[in-house]
Formats: structure tokens, sequence, C-alpha cells
């Protein structure tokens, strides 16, 4: 199996999204992959099929667009996109899981080429994400922008609010962050993400997270001056 | 005399105009040092109100794209509560920052146990790869805050602290200093507990090691002073006591030693008053370090412990 030491080999940028299931199930070696992986599925081919400026030879490019998996659970849709991307070959893929495998059940960013964070404890992502834009303002990138996916109930985690509170006063309008909402939290109201993040300041809009179109427009909508907030809606049956 | 808290703005503000990489991240705690910094740069010098977690993930976020974070507060709250931040966002990312910590083990007894983090090295030395500054004195703290910053991607950890030596030696960043030479053991003091230690000391036939940069631990140099005496080494920490006892030993594996730990007890004292009322209270004053030393060096005398000479 490869390590980090070995470059990964290029994979031409052929795979489509009618791949993503038979690249899941090198993972879990069915074809009928596993619930646990999918809730994520569309909103990540979303992104790194039509709205991420990124690619495995741009991994170096301060001017690259950051994407940052905070939910680490389930990371099968994440390294299926990253292996249809080219990102990793797809013959890591049936280790999956395994001692020399780089392919975690969480991720790990000193082992996915690609993944820009390793997570799996809830609650990470938003605050490195922050300070991602943090650092790139600071610097003067005014380009790249920084996404990060979390889950809806990852957001009981209280380090999440701390970032929301921060980044909507703080005018970072380059952090945009998708809530894979499978209606998971235990104790939630509904509309209660959209607004949270409403509350301080971000621009919300709540879309269909099997929708490709609507998920595009969403991913794409101007928001001046505030962070961004997509939640996807997902079946709840979908962990 | 300022306190090394005072030096740490102007030298982190001149370090903000002299590298681009430099930005500092708060947590309400010390804004009003680095307002000035602030007009002159105010994309790196980040208030992120009191938050803590977000402290550290910000500043690791910040790392991610190339920056030299540095991150301050109290220790109980740079430390202790985002511990967790501490060890995943920069330990498991592989990514560098600076953190520099105030109000040390006790250095504002009124503000009670909330206030107070002498367990903050024994938790950072859960993780690894850390270093680990202690200063004795501010214009040692001036110069450890550059190394800090300086060091690459380094984590390092700098504990400043209101206790302070009356005057300050030169410090390298790395290396224990001998400040004192004997035969019948060695002492290393480590930060603002020198004075103490040499008073304590005074007249003993000991050898006195200066510590400010705790970890890694320098090892050698505590081996050379061992087999140039007695091996039989005493620490005095000002953060909980024995906290570098299992350093110091893997420093002597081959060779027989006694190690006596000396710092600040767990025990909680639910006491408020003044930082020399807590240093007597965990017997780190001058008298109960000369009476603890020497008792423990008198039953080393007549222990007979194997391996050591019969003098």
């Amino acid at each position: 199996m490869k390590t980090t030491a070995s470059p990964p080999h290029p994979t031409p940028d052929v795979l489509g999204h009618s791949h993503l299931d038979h690249l899941m199930g090198l993972m879990t070696g069915d074809e009928k992959h596993g619930p646990a992986a999918t809730s994520t599925l569309d909103v990540l081919w979303v992104l790194y099929d039509r709205v991420l400026r990124v690619a495995p030879d741009r991994m170096d490019d301060p001017g690259r667009d950051r994407f940052l998996l905070s939910k680490g659970h389930g990371p099968m849709a994440y390294y299926a996109v990253l292996a249809a991307k080219g990102f990793l070959p797809v013959d890591w893929l049936p280790a999956f899981g395994s001692y020399d495998s780089p392919l975690g059940h969480h991720p790990d960013r000193t082992l996915v080429p690609g993944a820009e964070i390793g997570s799996g404890s809830l609650g990470h992502g938003l605050p490195i994400a922050v300070g991602t834009a943090l650092g790139l303002r600071a610097q003067g990138l005014d380009h790249p922008a920084v996404w990060v996916l979390t889950g809806d109930a990852e957001l009981d985690e209280g380090s999440n609010h701390e970032a929301i509170a921060f980044a909507g006063p703080a005018g970072l309008d380059r952090l945009h962050t998708v809530v894979v909402d499978n209606s998971s939290a235990s104790h939630a109201r509904p509309g209660g993400i959209t607004a949270r993040f409403e509350a301080a300041g971000w621009s919300a809009v709540t879309v269909d997270g099997r929708d490709h179109e609507a998920l595009y427009a969403a991913f794409t909508a101007p928001h001046p001056g505030r962070p961004h907030v997509v939640v996807a809606r997902v079946p709840s049956q979908q962990a | 005399m300022d306190t090394m808290r005072d030096r740490f703005a102007p030298v982190v503000s001149r370090l903000l105009d002299e590298d681009p990489r430099v930005a500092v991240v708060l947590a309400e705690i010390g804004v009003d040092g680095f307002a000035e910094a602030r007009r002159r740069h105010p994309d790196r010098v980040i208030n992120v109100g009191i938050r803590e977690q977000l402290l550290i993930g910000a500043g690791a976020g910040l790392a991610l794209t190339g920056m030299r974070p540095v991150l301050h507060t109290f220790a109980s709250f740079l430390v202790e509560r985002p511990f967790e931040q501490v060890k995943l966002d920069l330990g498991h990312q592989g990514l560098g920052a600076v953190l520099v910590s105030a109000a040390a083990s006790f250095d504002w007894p009124a503000g009670g146990y909330t206030h107070m983090a002498p367990g903050d090295i024994s938790l950072l030395d859960t993780l690894d790869g850390w270093t680990v500054h202690v200063p004795g004195h501010p214009d040692e703290a001036e110069t450890l805050l550059r190394h800090a910053v300086a060091a690459g991607d380094d984590k390092v950890y700098v504990r400043l602290s209101v206790q302070s030596n009356a005057d300050a030696l030169p410090v390298d960043g790395a290396r224990f200093r001998t400040v004192r030479e004997g035969r019948s053991g060695v002492v290393v003091a480590v930060g603002p507990m020198l004075d103490a230690a040499l008073a304590a000391t005074e007249g003993l036939d000991l050898t006195v090691l200066y510590a400010t940069t705790v970890r890694p631990f320098d090892g050698p140099a505590l081996r050379r002073a061992a087999e140039a005496a007695e091996a039989d080494v005493v620490l005095v920490e000002p953060y909980l006591a024995g906290t570098s006892t299992a350093a110091a030993s893997e420093a002597l594996t081959d060779i027989p030693h006694r190690v006596l730990g000396l710092g600040v007890a767990r025990r909680e004292l639910r006491r408020y008053g003044t930082v020399p009322e807590h240093l007597a209270a965990h017997g780190l004053d001058p008298h109960s370090l000369r009476e603890r030393i020497t008792a423990f060096l008198r039953a080393a005398a007549t222990s007979g412990a194997p391996g050591r000479p019969q003098t």
C-alpha cells in the first residue's frame, strides 16, 4: 500500500458522478455502499466538480480555494470524490481503514493528498476555517474561498458557536460553511440552524441537498461583506 | 522592575513590524498592549473575544496559510481549557504556533484557583514535539520570545510570570546553564525559582544548573553535572512538583541516581493572599527549600544506595 512518501498516481479526470457509487463500493466491499457517507456525497460532488478552484496540481498554490471537511465521520464519499478528481489513486480505496492505508475512518491531512485538514473530533473545522480566512486576508489573498463542511448535529459542539459568532461581525466574506442537515441533532428546532448563523450576521440559505442545481446556486450566491452558510437538507435516514 | 508580561506586547509588536509571517491572536486578555500594533497591522493583530477554543483553532488556520501565529492568554485558558485544540489543531494537524501564557501557577493568588495553572507543562508533556521556555527574568523572556517566534514552524510554549529573579542571565533557548559547581549533588532550578534555589543552597557543596528551556530537557547537561558530582538530583520547578522527574531520570537511566522533584503541590490550598505566601505554602521559599534539600541529601548519605561510593 502507498504511503505519503510516494506521490499519488495521476488519475485521469474522467470519472464522473456516475462512478461514485463504484468508488465507494471499493471501500465498503459492496456496490451498495453504506449510507453513512452518502449524506455528503452530492454536496461534495457539486463543490469539487463546479465550485472549488482546486486541483491535484494546485495543492501548493496559495491562491487555491480551501475545502475543510470538519465532519470527518463516514469519509467514504470524500475519498470517492477525491479519487474521482485525481487527488488520490483509485487503487488506494480498497484498503480503506487498514493498517497500511493512508485512508482512515477519519481523514488525516498528513496522509491524504488533497485533504486540507484532518478531522474526526467534531467542532474543529469551523474555527480552523476562520483562521484560514484570516490568514489569507492578512496576506492580501482576497480571492481564495474557504469552505468548511459540518453536520447538523456537529453544531452541538460549542466551538462552532465561537467561530460563528466571531466570523459574522469580523466580516469574513471569503468564509463559507455548508451544513449537511440530516436531522441528526437530538435537540433542534426547525429553522434553528439558519437562525443561528443569521443572528451572527451571516448570509444563509437552505436548499435540497440532493438537488445539484439548487446546491450550485446556493454555493455561488453573492454575499458581500458577510460569511455565507448553505444548509443542505437531506433525508433523515441518511447519517 | 517591569514584568515579563510588560515585555510581551512591545517585543511581539516589533516582531510584527519585522516579519510579515507573524500574527497575534488574543482572547481579550492583553488587547490593550497591542493597540498601536493593531493600528499598524489590522489584519495581523486579531482579538477573537473570550473564545479560547477559537483562539487555538484560528491560530491553526493561520498556520495552515503559512503564517507564524502567536497565541496569548492566561495559562489556564490557553492550555487547559482548549487542550483538545492544542492536541489536535496544532499537533495532529502537524502545524506550529507560539503559545505565550501569563499568570503561571499562582501569579494572582487573590484570583483563586480558577486562574492558577500549575499543571500546564505536565499537560503539554502528554504531547509530542513541544518546546517549552520558562524565563526567570523579563530580559530572558524577551530573548526567549524572539527564539520562539524564530523557531520555524515549531510548537513553542513560553510561560511568563510575575515571579522573577533579581538579575537576568544569558539564555540561548536550548541549554541549561551552570551557575554553581559542587560535589554533593545537583540542583536544577527552573526559571523564576533560581534565586530561591541559590539562597536555599548557599554554603552547600552543590552544583546548581539553571533551566529556562525545559523541553526538550537538557539531559546531557544534567548527566555531565551528575557525573561530576553525586548523582543526587533536586528539581526546583515553579509548576507542578515532579513535572520533570521522568525527564531527569531518563537522562540518568544507566547510572544509579536519586531524584527529588520540588514544585507546586496538587493539593488545592483554597487560599488567596500573595505570591510569597503561596510559595511558602508549597515549601518553595528559601528556608523550606533548604530543609527539604538537606533532608534529601542526608537520606542519601545514610542510605548506602547500591553503586554509591561510600565516603
